[in-house]
């Protein structure tokens, strides 16, 4: 034989990797099958089918929780599927294969005039996956969810049927696979709107809040005007500094607002996130810097500091900043979850309607400090409802918290987000699959109105009988609820 | 009742594990208590070195088959429940004139001694970086600190296998994976078996031992025994006008 030759074989190309949750908690070894085309996706079903193994969607793996893990079975990565089809330069509708990520559309559109109607803090995540998360921005508040945005996708069944499904064709269908996680099936090309932009800049103010109530307020007064707010909140402040923070609030410029030629704030060389923080360290480098400081004296100082710096920054008047620099936030620091410590983290973040929305928060606050599981992070956001059959969105507020997750911490942390959990289900509030892993079935029979989570899971009986398109989060939580209710084998 | 052990035991896949060096080690990580995988073409090898241990698992396996690794490592790892060490010592070393020059045999070397290290550690490699840990490791040599002239492209391929190793090293580092090379001086194998002017030999078992402990020590490079990094160090040392006049 030649020695030197290599001709893979052929089918679909798989490998064998540990398959991790994003926040690092929950990971499980499977075969991961990386399909390059439509009809290799489709084979990948029928070997799955074949062979009796659930299979289980993912993009990059950008859930903190366990959305994209398939503890018992095959992993399917969209990954493959990653070429914008078309692109119409008039309207600036993008025409997708489903595992193009943000990333990829907006550096394909911005040079076009175009940013994406709605980005996740990371630019990482797949369509396929936003899409079946059903994420939001910044400017949720707006816009809506990425679902708003998506005008027809193509799904591939568990039968391997390959359906359209646009508002009008399938129209059921669209509405559930938006949001649905995956298990109605696979997304393979997405068909979405993004904005025309008269500059690659944003016009961004901030302002310092000095507690909850003064934060909601600006949010309040400027959500009709505004197109982005976002809320950083410093979890440790208490009593009359409960949810202290710092308000980013940004806003498109119009068509001539902007002095410089066009092309050149829509370059992405414009566009491009430091390599340096503050010029000097080299940010690659820099979540060894931070871990020293994943504990709650290094973390009060972190949040403290920033809220003081605030304070002088919210004096200033408005700034440009890049798109991509705004947007992307947590691509600041390259894999900044390692300072959390191989335990990981996890984010908890629920939804709360406009009127029990102060109450909840601060209730939560208060009980995670007196707990002692103080938010290393908080991000505050508004929210408006969508009609997707699944969704998390109502006309109210969200509040990111992130936790540490530790070995000795684990079953007590889990616990107080159990805690947690009732404060915000008694309010009225929902949990939001991209991030949760905490909720149970009972919560999610509390949280979705009863005939959209029956309906949910006769969807998954009639489309996917046998069980094929399986996570650890289906088992979680949804599983359980479709076995008492009869939609399971 | 006993307590169950708090850790899962841990796994460790040796590929050229029928004799020499790798049957050594499939022997003391069994004895370790490590769930062993162990593989090389020869299965009556195999399962001498098998017999009468119950954690080792044996797979008949031609590493210049490139295109079986990926399968193989899954169905390996699927069966151990993991892979927390990674040893390729599969290697093989042809006689060659001094006035020899034969393409296929050098060909068939560098397709055993690297090609299939590549092979191999390009599916390990990946496996580790996602779980953020595992140790890998591969069997260099001496033989490819420098370019002598009785083996030219044993050498080469030596050399070309620390490179990768090094490179392996550097990308992983930062992942949680370490990756160890070792540099054994003369060994007593069957590859070595008919060469009666080797230089301070020692057996297969004591060079096993020797990589054990690198491997404990998380060392990056280790030559076994240690006296041949000392050997190494005068070599490299000496300028080429003089090496090219040695004879050894």
């Amino acid at each position: 034989m030649e020695p030197f030759a290599f001709t893979p074989r052929a089918g679909v190309p798989s490998s064998y990797r540990s398959v991790e949750a994003w926040g690092m908690t929950h990971a499980a070894d499977a075969r991961v099958l990386r399909p390059r085309t439509t009809d290799e996706l489709r084979e990948a079903v029928r070997m799955a089918t074949a062979a009796g193994v659930t299979l289980g969607p993912r993009g990059t793996g950008c859930s903190y929780g366990d959305a994209s893990v398939n503890s018992r079975g095959w992993t399917l990565d969209i990954g493959g599927l990653g070429r914008v089809l078309a692109f119409d330069e008039a309207t600036g509708v993008a025409d997708c294969e489903a595992g193009v990520t943000i990333e990829g559309l907006w550096k394909h559109s911005l040079p076009r005039g175009f940013w994406p109607k709605v980005v996740s803090g990371t630019m990482f995540p797949t369509l396929a996956g936003t899409v079946s998360a059903n994420i939001h921005g910044k400017n949720n508040f707006a816009v809506g969810t990425i679902g708003d945005a998506v005008e027809e996708f193509d799904i591939v069944l568990a039968d391997g049927r390959l359906l359209t499904c646009s508002r009008t064709e399938h129209a059921e269908l669209f509405h559930a696979a938006i949001g649905g996680f995956g298990m109605l099936g696979l997304l393979t090309r997405v068909k979405l709107g993004t904005k025309r932009v008269h500059s690659g800049d944003l016009e961004v103010t901030a302002r310092a809040t000095t507690n909850l109530a003064d934060m909601m307020q600006y949010f309040e007064e400027h959500k009709a005007t505004s197109d982005y707010l976002v809320g950083w909140i410093d979890c440790f402040g208490a009593g009359r500094t409960l949810g202290r923070g710092l308000i980013h609030d940004a806003r498109y410029l119009d068509e001539g607002e902007d002095e410089r030629p066009l092309a050149d704030t829509l370059a992405l060389d414009h566009q491009e996130l430091p390599a340096n923080i503050m010029g000097v360290f080299p940010k690659a480098e820099m979540w060894e810097v931070l871990k020293h400081f994943a504990n709650d004296p290094g973390m009060r100082l972190i949040n403290g500091a920033k809220f003081v710096s605030g304070l002088f920054e919210g004096n200033r008047p408005p700034v440009r900043q890049a798109h991509a620099a705004f947007a992307f936030l947590l691509d600041y620091v390259p894999n900044w979850k390692r300072a959390y410590g191989t335990g990981g983290l996890i984010q908890y973040q629920p939804f709360v309607p406009h009127a029990t929305a102060h109450d909840v928060y601060s209730e939560c606050l208060r009980w995670s400090q007196r707990k002692g599981f103080v938010p290393y992070l908080g991000v505050f956001k508004r929210h408006r409802p969508d009609p997707f059959l699944m969704t998390y969105a109502q006309d109210g507020w969200s509040m990111a918290m992130d936790f540490k997750v530790t070995a000795a911490n684990r079953a007590d942390l889990w616990e107080h987000c159990r805690e947690l959990t009732e404060i915000v289900l008694e309010g009225g509030g929902r949990f939001y699959f991209a991030k949760d892993l905490v909720i149970g079935p009972r919560d999610a029979e509390r949280m979705f109105p009863a005939e959209n989570l029956q309906r949910f899971l006769e969807l998954k009986a009639e489309l996917d009988p046998s069980g094929l398109f399986v996570t650890d989060l289906w088992r979680r939580v949804f599983e359980p609820l479709a076995r008492e209710r009869g939609l399971l084998d | 009742m006993s307590t169950p052990p708090s850790t899962p035991p841990q796994t460790a896949i040796v590929v050229g594990a029928s004799s020499g060096m790798g049957a050594e080690l499939v022997r003391k990580l069994a004895d370790r208590g490590y769930r062993v995988a162990a593989l090389a073409r020869r299965q009556a090898a195999l399962d001498e070195v098998a017999a009468g241990r119950e954690n080792v698992l044996t797979w008949t396996h031609d590493v210049t088959d490139a295109p079986s690794v990926p399968a193989q490592f899954e169905a390996c790892t699927e069966s151990l429940g993991g892979c927390d060490l990674f040893i390729y010592a599969a290697g093989v070393m042809h006689v060659i004139g001094p006035d020899e020059y034969d393409t296929q045999k050098d060909f068939d070397q560098l397709a055993v001694n690297l090609a299939g290290c590549v092979a191999w550690g390009n599916e390990v490699a990946p496996y580790m970086q996602s779980k953020r840990s595992g140790v890998l490791v591969g069997i260099s040599s001496i033989a490819g600190d420098r370019g002598r002239k009785p083996f030219p492209t044993y050498h080469a391929a030596k050399a070309a296998v620390s490179t990768y190793l090094e490179s392996l090293r550097n990308r992983l580092a930062g992942h949680g994976v370490h990756v160890c090379t070792i540099k054994p001086g003369t060994v007593h194998t069957p590859m070595t078996a008919g060469m009666d002017d080797l230089k301070w030999p020692i057996t297969a078992e004591a060079a096993a031992d020797g990589i054990l402990d690198a491997i404990d020590k998380r060392k990056n490079t280790a030559y076994v025994p240690l006296r041949w990094r000392f050997v190494s160090l005068v070599i490299q040392a000496i300028p080429s006008f003089v090496f090219r006049r040695l004879n050894f």
